[in-house]
């Protein structure tokens, strides 16, 4: 995870070191998901499943450049692999997926909601683009305190929430407070079914970086390396001082919106398409190609991914379920400030 | 020397803001302008880092303080006009109030909600929209009615680890003044009595108490002892002073300047019918304002809202009953 120099910069090259270890998580990913898809199917799931297959590039490349415990990353519903990059142990997302009590959000909010915001993951609400502005108010209290340092913070959203007020306000909001914030928008070309023509009718999304005042860079999402490099660059201008930056990623969601939906509305000349390209495979081909790894440490490294998932889904499994007869039925955390209704 | 409303919350942000490095106040022209109606003038210059501008985008002014109230900082966030803050309601209700509960993590930020009417304003710089928020799961809502309370309550309000909702309202801006701020207070979460009284009871909020008081005025010179009382804090209820003091008179009338569907007038007899319905000697009455958007001209405006003589009207219907 942290803590790696994920470009060269004299040459511009990632090195591969950085691209290796984005890889490993990108993998542990697409194992927990297509288990969890599977369980899913099988009935065992506690609400929906929604996977960030095909994203898994644009989404760890991110996540491998920051640091837990220092920056703020608030990932959205594709973002497996960004969590498992910014550290979040993949218990913690078996236990929210099986209805663990132990899970972070203790049976209260579900799967992709989970979040810790002491470790700085703050927990996502459904509501598109309602984050951004959340890791603006962590950003600015640190700098209020002092405490702001080179820390950075992340905010990932999809094409759709572009189209939302609570994104305009607060990429506007945060380009005037000059905030180290990195907005990552993953182009993944369908809101659910609705593609891009019937969501935005600007030419590409990156241009609204000029109307904020602020930088924002294209990379292609199904390439683990310009992935990396976009976001590398993105995070060195917000932390010296160069304000909020935007990152659009352009990808196909490989997936139905969630495991309930076949996406039968994607049309087949996208999925042929460069777009419908699958980062994971291509990265596997890289490391390969280039010699920083071969089929059998390929294979070693899926094989470990596919023990830690059955074990966590194991686990999770064995635990027991929220008690609502035991379970602590205040909203408020101030005692006296608790309205008890007469019927509870 | 005296001292306003206003000044009463402008004193209690200008001590929160001295007491704890953790306060800042964020909202539209409160910077150097000191705010729309003047809440945070002078606040600026003693403590530029901390009295800010913000764009007007309700929405993300409301999401800035609830991921710095994450970070442990206890955000205010003034807006303009209550009825503003419904751009800012996503954030309020579904991120600040259900943060706790998901996250095991307070989240104390303090909405101020400059609210209800005055003459002339019109549909959207008069609303009461203090229901709006008790509803959800995980608010505080407080609805001080003397200057006293919004100093003290707002203080509390700063300091309480909950999202705090505090209607304060604009009529009693500048109408309402006091000898001095208070050094003591009842706690937030406290009924008040405001008048004893025997015949019936009113309950009631903000500056409907001014009101329901100009009526027992004129309705203790026809013979009758009314006993008003000012619920402070519309959420939580303060129900045990409710009912012991519909238990002195047998008759209530709940009094809310807000919309009549629902609402705290609705909530008040809801409980007090299953709580206490054996006090009743009357069944319980309630008076809102019209169910209609809030007029513009003054003369509209008036009739509109509960006054003086409209409360004595219900009251002497409730006495009849």
């Amino acid at each position: 995870m942290a803590d790696v120099s994920t470009q060269n910069t004299d040459t511009g090259m990632i090195t591969p070191e950085a691209f290796k270890d984005a890889f490993r998580w990108m993998v542990l990913a697409r194992t927990f998901e297509d288990k969890i898809s599977s369980v899913y199917r099988a009935g065992k799931i506690v609400g929906g499943v929604y996977v960030g297959r095909g994203q898994e590039a644009f989404s760890a490349a991110l996540a491998v450049q920051l640091n837990r415990g220092k920056d703020v990353y608030a990932p959205l519903i594709r973002d497996m692999a960004g969590r498992a990059a910014f550290g979040e142990p993949i218990i913690d997302a078996a236990r929210t997926y099986l209805g663990s009590a132990k899970g972070s959000m203790r049976g209260r909010d579900g799967n992709i909601h989970r979040g810790s915001p002491r470790d700085g993951v703050p927990a996502m609400i459904s509501h598109l683009g309602a984050m951004i502005s959340v890791v603006s108010g962590m950003l600015f209290a640190r700098r209020l305190r002092g405490q702001l340092d080179d820390c950075v913070g992340a905010a990932c959203i999809g094409d759709g929430a572009t189209s939302t007020g609570s994104v305009h306000e607060a990429l506007n909001m945060a380009s005037i407070e000059k905030l180290p914030l990195v907005v990552a928008i993953a182009n993944n070309q369908f809101a659910y079914s609705t593609p891009n023509s019937r969501q935005f009718a600007c030419k590409d999304l990156v241009d609204r970086a000029i109307g904020y005042g602020i930088e924002g860079t294209n990379v292609d999402g199904t390439d683990l390396a310009d992935c990396l490099q976009g976001f590398h660059k993105a995070l060195s201008r917000a932390k010296s001082g160069k304000g909020p930056q935007l990152v659009v990623g352009k990808m196909l969601r490989l997936s139905g919106h969630g495991e309930h939906d076949d996406s039968h509305y994607i049309p087949e000349e996208i999925r042929s398409s460069g777009l419908g390209k699958d980062c994971l495979a291509m990265a596997r081909e890289r490391i390969i190609a280039e010699g920083w790894g071969n089929e059998g440490s390929c294979q070693e490294l899926e094989e470990k991914a596919t023990k830690e998932v059955e074990d966590a889904i194991l686990q999770a499994d064995g635990e027991d379920p929220p008690d609502p007869y035991t379970h602590d039925w205040n909203a408020c955390f101030s005692e006296r400030f608790r309205d008890t209704q007469p019927d509870q | 020397m005296s001292i306003t409303y206003l000044e009463a919350i402008r004193n209690a942000q200008d001590k929160a803001l001295a007491d704890s490095p953790d306060v800042f106040i964020y909202g539209q022209d409160i910077g150097a302008f000191g705010g729309a109606f003047k809440a945070t003038k002078g606040l600026h210059d003693k403590y530029p880092d901390r009295v800010i501008d913000s764009p007007i985008s309700e929405d993300a002014m409301a999401g800035l303080a609830i991921g710095a109230a994450i970070e442990g900082m206890r955000p205010i966030i003034e807006m303009q006009f209550a009825d503003f803050s419904t751009v800012a309601f996503n954030q309020i209700v579904n991120q600040a109030a259900t943060h706790y509960w998901r996250t095991n993590i307070p989240c104390p930020v303090t909405i101020r909600l400059p609210s209800g009417g005055t003459p002339g304003s019109g549909p959207f710089h008069s609303q009461c929209m203090e229901a709006i928020y008790a509803h959800y799961p995980g608010t505080i809502v407080m609805t001080p009615a003397t200057v006293e309370d919004a100093y003290s309550m707002l203080l509390e309000a700063i300091f309480t680890d909950d999202p705090v909702i505090f209607c304060e309202h604009k009529y009693l801006y500048y109408h309402l003044k006091a000898d001095k701020l208070p050094t003591q207070s009842l706690p937030a979460e406290s009924a008040r009595i405001t008048r004893s009284g025997r015949h019936a009871t009113i309950i009631t909020y903000s500056a409907m108490v001014h009101e329901a008081l100009l009526a027992a005025d004129s309705l203790h010179d026809d013979g009758y002892e009314i006993e008003i009382v000012d619920l402070r804090c519309v959420k939580p209820l303060d129900i045990e002073t409710i009912l012991g003091s519909v238990a002195r008179t047998g008759r209530m009338l709940v009094l809310g300047e807000a919309f009549p569907w629902g609402g705290v007038t609705s909530e008040v007899i809801s409980r007090v019918s299953s709580e206490g319905f054996h006090l009743l000697d009357a069944p319980p009455a309630k008076l809102n304002a019209h169910d209609t958007p809030i007029p513009y001209h003054p003369e509209l405006w008036r009739y509109h809202r509960p006054t003086a003589n409209t409360i004595k009207s219900a009251v002497q219907k409730l006495l009849k009953d």
